[in-house]
């Protein structure tokens, strides 16, 4: 009979093992924005009042191959007239460096709320779309974007 | 750096209250400022801060772009053809250099 020869590792020496790598790897990484940073970036921007959460329709892929290039484009079901249209729409990451990614301004000639752009995510994480009308009133949605190679030169 | 190169597709020809897509790439390497080179220096942040477009002078669409944006932005929006006139984009980097791109409409 064979006998497999096994290095020796105890339950404790295990976890405090583990919890070791766990640390370095958190200690190693740049720091990113965070859930809390985007919550606080929604309160600044809705001066305090919050955003209505609302089913926008905010395109993004469920996995993105490459964070470097990540198309993202939404369209937001409004009037487009000088007495209610969308004003503002702003674009949050929070697994960035920073929670801000953009902010677009809309007029009511645009005839539609709508835009496309790219976009970089350094990792797997949430996309936040904040859109404000000419009556300041807020909505938001979010969509969950897997990211295989991150995409801010980390 | 590279030179830096806007380009831009708008419909020659619209009818009126058509929704047209204005479609727009400017070449820039958006550079976010963690980004390290050959020799692993840092290399300092140089991104387009800010895009413009006015329609005959009056400004319809403006859009702040963070280093989250990828290389070479690129922006498609909408717009409501009323008449036939001249469409005016802006960009602007962290230098302060201002890139500018003309396009023509005419709307029947």
């Amino acid at each position: 009979m064979k006998t497999i020869k096994m290095i020796n590792i105890s339950r404790r020496n295990a976890i405090v093992l583990m919890l070791g790598t766990a640390g370095y790897i958190m200690s190693s990484g740049i720091a990113f924005a965070g859930k809390e940073q985007v919550l606080k970036r929604i309160d600044e921007i809705t001066k305090g009042k919050g955003a209505k959460e609302l089913d926008i329709f905010l395109d993004l892929p469920e996995i993105a191959e490459n964070g470097n290039q990540v198309k993202v484009n939404f369209e937001i079901e409004s009037e487009m007239t000088e007495k209610n249209y969308i004003k503002n729409v702003y674009i949050l990451a929070d697994g960035n460096p920073s929670p801000d990614v953009a902010k677009f301004s809309f007029t009511p000639d645009m005839g539609m709320c709508s835009a496309t752009t790219r976009i970089r995510l350094s990792k797997t994480q949430n996309v936040v779309l904040v859109a404000e009308n000419n009556k300041n009133e807020y909505f938001m949605t979010k969509s969950k974007v897997k990211v295989t190679i991150g995409g801010c030169g980390g | 750096m590279s030179k830096v190169k806007p380009r831009g597709k708008v419909p020659k020809k619209a009818t009126i209250d058509e929704v047209i897509e204005i479609k727009t790439l400017i070449r820039h390497p958006m550079h976010s400022g963690r980004m390290k080179d050959k020799d692993g220096k840092n290399i300092p942040r140089q991104i387009i801060n800010s895009f413009k477009v006015d329609f005959e002078g009056k400004e319809i669409f403006k859009m702040k772009l963070e280093p989250s944006i990828s290389t070479n932005p690129y922006i498609a929006f909408p717009y409501k053809a009323k008449k036939t006139g001249t469409f005016n984009f802006e960009w602007k980097d962290d230098s302060g250099n201002t890139y500018t791109m003309k396009r023509k409409m005419t709307v029947s």
